[in-house]
């Protein structure tokens, strides 16, 4: 009785805002366009109070036949692994300087790195526009000083974009990395070096493999969302780059086509949802 | 220290003996002083260059690695062949009956196993110096006794000099070939356990180890007047004339039979206030009549004087030792 009553809150937010909007979309995704509102038709039609099944797997159907889709899905989770790496790369260091700070020190490391989250989203986006445009500040400097003639084409391009998306998801790649490196022993170096390993040797063959799991949550809590990120690719990325989130967009608001856009973002979750399996598995298996 | 010398640094927590070991290991550096092996400094040496092996408090297994890498990580290391790995791994496991748990992982031994692992993980190596510390605390106190004993046997068959930190007196004591006591930060005495239990040299040794009675008193013409036990004292050895401290060993203390008279030096009447039974030995504690409360064991065989009850204490001239300090 009483689990009953601490479980019904989660479960009842889950049924409501996780399984009822996924039934809808998946209901959406099974109907046919319509011109009206909404747009689309249900896929169970009341016939005399008998339901008659008039949905169509069309939408399903245009996702494979359509190459523009699966392109745009695997470019964006091109980008998004990129993404990743690049965070895992940046992050680790500052994981493990955090890690190794004096204790009284690393609440004010750790919100500096949280810092970011205090300003808007679309303002720190719109900041790197300033910074990035052929009239903005880099390209002001570069000018100014003679160093180039022209400007230099830096906003829309591959290499803005992976600014935003690393600048963007950076945070939840440091945190899972410092929550794994703050709960190694410090002994365990101390060991590899008593046993004869130089300082670098023992980060190897010791901190780096038993920070695996932080760096594999670090990477995933980056790449997933960065997978289906469309706000960032439309203000910083090349306008030809077509990502997922783009294109899902366009689906929904430009083509007014819900069923394809309901297809594809079903799609998009069930990629997405084979690395968090796989990861949890993993953790399991520890 | 000797060459293949068991020695044991005994101390309270905050006595220093757990930083003197990572000095010795170099995870902390000297302010001054030097730390010598062989005549050599080994100050310019980094930890992974420095011949000696450590058993950490929480052992700091590898918790990713076998059994076996675990043991085969410092060959690896020193660039031993794969094969002479395989041999001394398969050699040391068998050392400490661990053959055959190769590839299981830390977390699925026994707190001992994963003692013994600790243990010839540094062993293997050959290291001139073994530092361990603690390195039966996190056991059961049945099982101490016993890896104790294993672990001397071990250090006696294998000729490295093994330097162990410990708060157990009886462990100390039990196993070492010289004790050194530490007393915040500073070198209390340093001898053999039958040296430093008969012979204490300070207060803080005499109470440290087997919990000495200590008696204050003046010393004058070869006998120490004691007011506070309400006694006097004639210790056998010759002692400076002034104030001065003497130690009394519990188990060195005799009860008289009822009835007779305590003597009037080298004895002391009194009421026992308290009696405990501990297995080996009964516990009583006396108060003297100068008001002072004296500990005696009796061994488990007597029948002792019940609680409350009027007492005669004796001792020899030989059991007192006047303490330097």
């Amino acid at each position: 009785m009483c689990r009953a009553l601490i479980l019904a809150p989660p479960l009842l937010w889950l049924a409501l805002f996780v399984a009822a909007p996924l039934a809808i979309l998946g209901a959406i995704a099974l109907s046919e366009p319509a011109a009206g509102i909404p747009p689309f038709a249900s896929p169970l039609a009341w016939d005399g109070g008998w339901p008659r099944w008039q949905g169509t797997l069309a939408s399903l159907a245009a996702l494979v036949e359509d190459p523009l889709y699966a392109e745009a899905a695997l470019r964006a989770l091109r980008v998004a692994a990129v993404t990743g790496a690049l965070c895992l790369v940046i992050a680790y260091p500052m994981a493990l300087c955090i890690a190794r700070a004096r204790p009284e020190r690393r609440p004010l490391l750790l919100v500096l790195v949280l810092l970011p989250f205090w300003t808007g989203f679309l303002l720190r986006m719109s900041a790197w526009i300033g910074l990035l445009r052929d009239e903005g500040w880099i390209n002001g400097v570069l000018q100014g000083l003679g160093l180039t003639q022209a400007p230099l084409p830096l906003l829309y391009s591959e290499a803005a974009l992976m600014l935003g998306m690393v600048h963007s998801y950076l945070p939840f790649a440091v945190l899972p990395l410092f929550a794994t490196l703050s709960r190694l022993d410090p002994a365990l170096e101390e060991a590899a070096a008593a046993l004869g390993a130089r300082p670098a040797m023992a980060f190897w063959t010791v901190t780096l493999p038993l920070s695996l799991p932080g760096a594999a949550a670090g990477f995933l809590l980056a790449f997933i969302p960065a997978a289906g990120e469309f706000v960032i690719p439309e203000l910083l990325g090349p306008p030809e780059a077509q990502l997922v989130g783009r294109v899902l967009w366009a689906e929904f608001f430009q083509n007014r086509d819900w069923p394809l856009a309901a297809a594809l973002a079903l799609a998009l979750l069930a990629v997405l949802v084979v690395p968090i399996l796989l990861f949890q598995r993993l953790e399991v298996r520890r | 220290m000797a060459p293949g010398e068991f020695l044991a640094l005994l101390g309270g927590s905050g006595s220093g003996k757990s930083t003197l070991l990572r000095l010795v290991a170099g995870f902390e550096m000297p302010d001054a002083g030097r730390v010598l092996l062989d005549g050599a400094d080994l100050a310019p040496l980094p930890p992974h260059r420095r011949p000696v092996g450590m058993v950490f408090q929480g052992y700091a297994l590898f918790p990713h690695l076998t059994v076996f890498d675990n043991v085969a990580y410092g060959l690896r290391r020193d660039g031993a062949a794969r094969a002479e790995i395989a041999r001394r791994v398969a050699e040391a496991l068998a050392l400490v009956g661990l053959e055959g748990l190769d590839r299981r992982r830390p977390h699925q031994l026994s707190g001992g196993q994963r003692q013994r692992v600790a243990l010839v993980r540094a062993l293997v190596r050959r290291p001139r110096v073994m530092l361990l510390d603690e390195p039966l605390a996190a056991l059961d106190a049945g099982l101490r006794e016993r890896t104790g004993l294993e672990l001397r046997a071990i250090q006696r068959a294998t000729g490295a000099a093994f330097v162990m930190v410990t708060h157990d007196q009886a462990e100390a004591l039990a196993l070492a070939d010289r004790v050194a006591v530490l007393e915040q930060g500073r070198l209390a005495q340093l001898g053999t356990p039958v040296a430093l239990y008969e012979r204490p040299a300070t207060r803080f040794v005499a109470g440290f180890l087997g919990a000495a009675n200590v008696l204050e008193g003046r010393a004058a013409g070869g006998v120490i007047t004691c007011a506070a036990a309400g006694c006097t004292l004639r210790p056998a050895e010759t002692m400076p004339e002034g104030p001065v401290a003497t130690a009394l060993r519990p188990e060195r203390i005799r009860v008289l039979p009822p009835g007779a008279a305590a003597p009037a030096e080298n004895g002391l009447a009194g009421t026992v206030t308290e009696r405990a039974f501990r297995g080996e030995s009964w516990l009583l504690v006396v108060r003297a009549r100068g008001g002072q409360a004296l500990r005696v064991v009796l061994p488990a065989g007597a029948a002792p004087p019940a609680a409350q009850t009027p007492v005669a204490l004796a001792w020899d001239a030989a059991s007192v030792v006047v303490l330097a300090g």
